[in-house]
């Protein structure tokens, strides 16, 4: 397969699975967490499962537009989330009034938060931070340890893979959340792996095949680090797999962007990041000439 | 055949298994008690269950004034919460101007957020009303002990004022002492609208410390000093951020990513004999080290377990194995270029090198990043996923090779094919 030749075929995929996620989940709307909008969340223990207009009659009186959702394996548990930001003692009235209720025990609470709204939005300024500065750490480093038109696929590579998890988080409606931005930032530590491996090869093949073009020795590269790449990519699936199928709610959000992203990840560092090399070195030769 | 070579070999994988055992269930030798990796790791709030509340403090100061307001309300809040019996409580600053209190395994969470973040006003007021000075002046207050009017020794409770609340004691004291009555001569000493102390002005007081005297024995005495002390909050704070996990969610969590964690590394393990054979079985031994000295690392820094921490735990071990397979991928390119089996190592780990060290520096970055920035649990994901790229580099580089020469140095097989090829 001639991974440079085809390279407009795998540019339009990912763009096709980039676009189509993000405005179908833009349509739709995008779904915030907790501590990215600020409000208030309550998980309790029924015991049993009771009706969310049940439930709506106590939490009516604090915000009419609570979310309420069943948890838990038998759906024996109940989930209030609300933009509304209560405070402790509202929270404690909240829960009194379902104990007095339903009977219930202190250790029915499950658990309880509240982020006031500020946080809220500091917690998203210092993400999308986070992600940027993580991002020009390694284009520095790229491109001090090799030279700055792989640095700069690399990072290309990586913005695809963010945008991948997005796509899939905002067609899937999953809330984004600092859970969110820390899938984001594994996926841009661990794919960057792949792609590195790639463009050590290519390095290293420079030096050694000084006749071959560009395009060949991209297309070698990548065949002779394949194996490597899949296998790589299998053994840390194996592991988050496992841990999705097997793991608890909380989780699972967490498990499955990785998933994805590390798909996404392997496929930019093969599909994406070397084309994307191979584009920034003969259009600049074309310059020179 | 190299007879010294198997026995290191096989004390090796002796020592290993014993140590794997070791973690997994504890040992018991005699007085000798090893408990296991389970018992010994500190569990985060979101697995041991307990409260976190973020407080706020609503001044519009800045700079070193707001610092020390910060580490004094700190300071007043350890205190609070030493009173709830609370085990290692964590009490950190966060940003400038908030402070973050985590309680583990606390039962009656809601009294903990009402106590701790209650500014507590304390209040020193005149038979007239007015303030004369408020809980941010009062700088200490403690028990000591003076001669009391019969010659014997009595506990009483000291204060002492800052420079500003040291001039408004003075002229306050100055003013009560002048008038006759001595219910005219009382300064009421009021925390949370209530009344806790009602001493009665002698004498004008002007170098900011005085006592408060009358029939306390120790018990009363600290029980003032304290309640002063911890009434000074120095400035209003504001809950911002809370979370309660009740017991049972962290522990359910806890036991099934245990589980998913070793069905995952079992998993690896049989993958990499299947696919690198020899070499595959090298590898696992290593994984194994690799998974031990993450959780001694992780034991001896006290660095607590939070769920995603253990999902970076879990994916560390994935990636852990990416180094090993970069390798053997290596090794097997040189072994079909028609190298022996012996150069064939030597220069697949030289050649591969490169590559291991800047992926798992990249990679080592973002962790950095996630570990300045993120806060709580995502904090704890950043630095089970540092500690685990350096174990990770231990283990894949050095430990594999060693493991790999001795084999090879054992002379068992020099079939190239157990070796991948």
């Amino acid at each position: 397969m001639n991974f440079i030749q085809k390279r407009n075929i795998f540019f339009a995929l990912s763009a096709l699975v980039i676009i189509f996620g993000i405005s179908y989940g833009l349509i739709t709307g995008l779904h915030y967490g907790l501590d990215f909008t600020g409000g208030t969340m309550l998980q309790i223990d029924f015991g049993k499962t009771v009706p969310v207009e049940d439930i709506r009659k106590i939490t009516d009186k604090f915000d009419t537009k609570a979310s309420i959702i069943h948890a838990g394996a038998n759906k024996e548990e109940v989930i209030i989330k609300s933009i509304v930001d209560l405070d402790n003692q509202e929270r404690n009235e909240i829960f009194t009034k379902f104990k007095e209720e339903y009977g219930l025990k202190d250790e029915a609470l499950i658990q309880s938060q509240k982020i006031g709204p500020a946080i809220g939005n500091e917690i998203q300024r210092k993400a999308l931070l986070s992600i940027v500065l993580a991002t020009i750490g390694i284009l520095i480093y790229t491109s001090f340890r090799f030279e700055v038109k792989f640095g700069i696929a690399a990072i290309i590579a990586l913005i695809h893979d963010a945008l991948v998890v997005f796509a899939v988080y905002a067609a899937f409606h999953i809330p984004l959340d600092s859970t969110f931005i820390a899938a984001i930032l594994t996926i841009v530590g661990y794919s960057i792996n792949d792609t590195i491996v790639i463009f050590d090869r290519i390095r290293e093949n420079l030096k050694l095949m000084k006749k071959e073009s560009y395009e060949d020795i991209a297309n070698i590269s990548i065949k002779q680090t394949l194996s490597r790449t899949i296998n790589t990519t299998l053994t840390t699936l194996i592991a988050i797999v496992t841990l999705y199928i097997l793991g608890v709610d909380a989780v699972k959000d967490f498990a499955f962007p990785l998933i994805v992203g590390m798909i996404a990840g392997t496929y930019s560092s093969v599909f994406i990041a070397s084309p994307i090399w191979y584009l920034l070195k003969t259009k600049s030769k074309e310059s020179i000439v | 055949m190299n007879f010294k070579n198997i026995v290191v070999f096989i004390l090796i994988i002796a020592l290993v298994g014993a140590a794997s055992y070791c973690a997994i269930s504890g040992v018991e030798l005699g007085k000798i008690k090893i408990p296991s990796a389970r018992e010994k790791i500190g569990l985060g709030l979101d697995l041991a269950g307990g409260v976190y509340v973020v407080l706020e403090a609503q001044s519009n100061e800045t700079g070193t004034e707001l610092d020390k307001k910060i580490e004094q309300s700190m300071a007043i809040i350890r205190q609070r919460v030493d009173s709830l019996g609370v085990a290692e409580p964590n009490i950190v600053k966060e940003g400038n101007n908030r402070i973050r209190v985590e309680l583990a395994g606390l039962k009656d969470t809601q009294q903990a957020i009402d106590m701790i973040g209650k500014t507590a006003q304390l209040q020193f007021i005149d038979p007239e009303g007015n303030i004369i000075v408020t809980g941010k002046n009062v700088k200490n207050s403690e028990v000591v002990f003076q001669k009391g009017s019969t010659g014997v020794q009595e506990p009483v409770v000291s204060l002492e004022f800052d420079k500003e609340g040291a001039k408004s004691f003075a002229e306050a004291t100055k003013r009560l002492s002048a008038k006759t009555a001595d219910e005219d001569k009382v300064i009421f000493i009021v925390l949370d609208d209530k009344i806790i102390s009602s001493p009665v002005v002698r004498a004008t007081i002007d170098n900011g410390s005085a006592v408060i005297e009358g029939g306390f024995d120790v018990e009363s005495a600290s029980e003032l000093a304290a309640l002063i002390r911890a009434g000074a909050l120095p400035v209003e704070l504001k809950e911002v951020q809370t979370s309660i996990i009740g017991p049972t969610l962290g522990l359910e969590a806890l036991d099934r990513s245990i589980y998913a964690g070793a069905i995952g590394l079992i998993l690896i393990f049989l993958f990499m004999i299947i696919v690198y054979r020899i070499p595959g079985v090298i590898a696992d031994i290593a994984l194994s080290i690799y998974v031990l000295l993450v959780l001694g690392i992780m034991i001896a820094l006290e660095v607590k377990l939070t769920l995603p921490g253990i999902a970076g735990l879990i994916l560390s071990i994935g990636m852990a194995v990416d180094a090993n397979v970069v390798i053997y991928e290596r090794i097997k390119e040189e072994l079909r270029a028609g190298k022996t089996l012996r150069t064939a190592v030597d220069s697949g780990f030289k050649r591969a090198l490169s590559s291991v060290l800047d992926s798992n520096i990249t990679t080592f970055i973002a962790g950095i990043v996630l570990y300045y920035f993120g806060t709580g649990s995502i904090k704890g994901f950043g630095v089970t996923l540092i500690i685990g790229i350096v174990a990770s580099m231990i283990t894949a580089v050095f430990i594999t090779k060693f493991l790999l020469k001795l084999f090879i140095g054992t002379n068992i097989t020099k079939n190239s094919k157990l070796y991948g090829a």
